[in-house]
């Protein structure tokens, strides 16, 4: 009998990223892929993407979506406030992945209902830490019984 | 000399399960897929011996057990935190003294299986229980602080920042604001 992984039977984290810059969905996809915390990850190039995406019938909602600001078509902003106005996406967690620091746009982003606003990291290791850390807090408001309706992060 | 020999796995880990569970005099059916069906209520201890015994020939118990003590551990916590005569103890010593396992065993466990540590864990259901209270009561921060078992004002904001990158005041300001504009999305 071969010795089982410790993570097996372990449920898998969905996560969707929209973002138009490809090298950005490309580096993002290397760093959650060097994360022990298994995930399936789904790309998207823009908000009307993951709106049409999270519309399909019979589809596996995401856990978690990783939202870029700055889209053509459908900017971040808007598809956040769609979201969260639809009652069958009640449950997703937003992490808004943007380059603003504006404090205006985080707050803004927040108060339109974001759990999470990551500032893109210039470097791979931080990248990575930064992604590892939103999918453990992520994981503990997916398998406890915290409020997730306080759920607010900064990074 | 040199013997050949044939072996049927199914019946080698069959006949082990069997072994062992007579050992510990546990009844039990075996059923096909892996799965033992335990016909008494047994011990944590038991539990444990079983699981060590089993493991020394490559058979592991799956993680539904330890999802299930994982479970528990998140449950002391949370009791822990919301007694107030419990709120002094020691969260190491409380849930060995409570769950019947050495707290090196838990730890392990819990980091395994959950991504996070138990010491981490606690600070996490700290902060959410202060977001709680910010949110729902009228309490001061110092209210708060002292409410959580924190020794002051600075000790939780720090806490609290570091968890969730804002200030508790920024926090209580985004709340407010969102509780703005579902009022005027409803209106």
């Amino acid at each position: 009998m071969n010795k089982i992984p410790a993570n097996s039977g372990k449920q898998i984290l969905n996560v969707a990223l929209a973002d138009d810059d490809e090298d950005d969905r490309l580096f993002f996809q290397e760093a959650i892929e060097d994360i022990s915390i298994r995930t399936k990850l789904s790309l998207l190039s823009d908000g009307q993407e993951l709106m049409d995406y999270l519309n399909l019938p019979n589809i596996i909602l995401p856990n978690l979506i990783f939202l870029d600001l700055n889209m053509p078509i459908k900017n971040g902003m808007q598809c956040l406030k769609e979201i969260r106005s639809n009652p069958k996406l009640n449950d997703v967690c937003i992490a808004i992945y943007s380059t603003s620091c504006s404090e205006n746009d985080i707050e803004e982003t927040f108060v339109n209902g974001a759990n999470v606003y990551l500032n893109k990291p210039n470097n791979f290791s931080k990248l990575r830490d930064s992604i590892e850390k939103v999918l453990q807090i992520n994981w503990q408001y997916h398998t406890s019984n915290l409020n997730r309706d306080n759920f607010l992060l900064r990074l | 000399m040199k013997i050949s020999v044939k072996y049927d796995l199914n019946i080698t880990c069959k006949t082990i399960l069997k072994e062992q569970l007579d050992k510990l005099n546990i009844p039990h059916v075996l059923h096909g897929t892996g799965e033992i069906e335990i016909k008494r209520a047994i011990s944590d201890e038991e539990m444990q011996e079983l699981f060590n015994n089993l493991n020394a020939y490559g058979i592991y118990v799956l993680n539904d057990q330890k999802t299930a003590l994982v479970q528990r551990i998140k449950n002391t916590i949370n009791e822990m935190l919301e007694d107030d005569r419990l709120k002094s103890q020691k969260v190491s010593e409380y849930l060995a003294d409570k769950l019947n396992y050495s707290y090196t065993y838990l730890s392990n466990l819990f980091s395994e299986t959950t991504y996070t540590s138990i010491e981490n864990f606690v600070i996490l259901r700290k902060v959410d229980h202060a977001k709680d209270l910010m949110a729902d009561t009228d309490l001061t921060l110092t209210e708060i602080a002292y409410r959580l078992n924190y020794s002051s004002v600075a000790h939780l904001s720090g806490q609290f920042k570091k968890i969730t990158g804002l200030t508790p005041t920024k926090f209580q300001e985004i709340l407010e604001r969102r509780r703005g504009t579902r009022i005027q999305q409803t209106i």
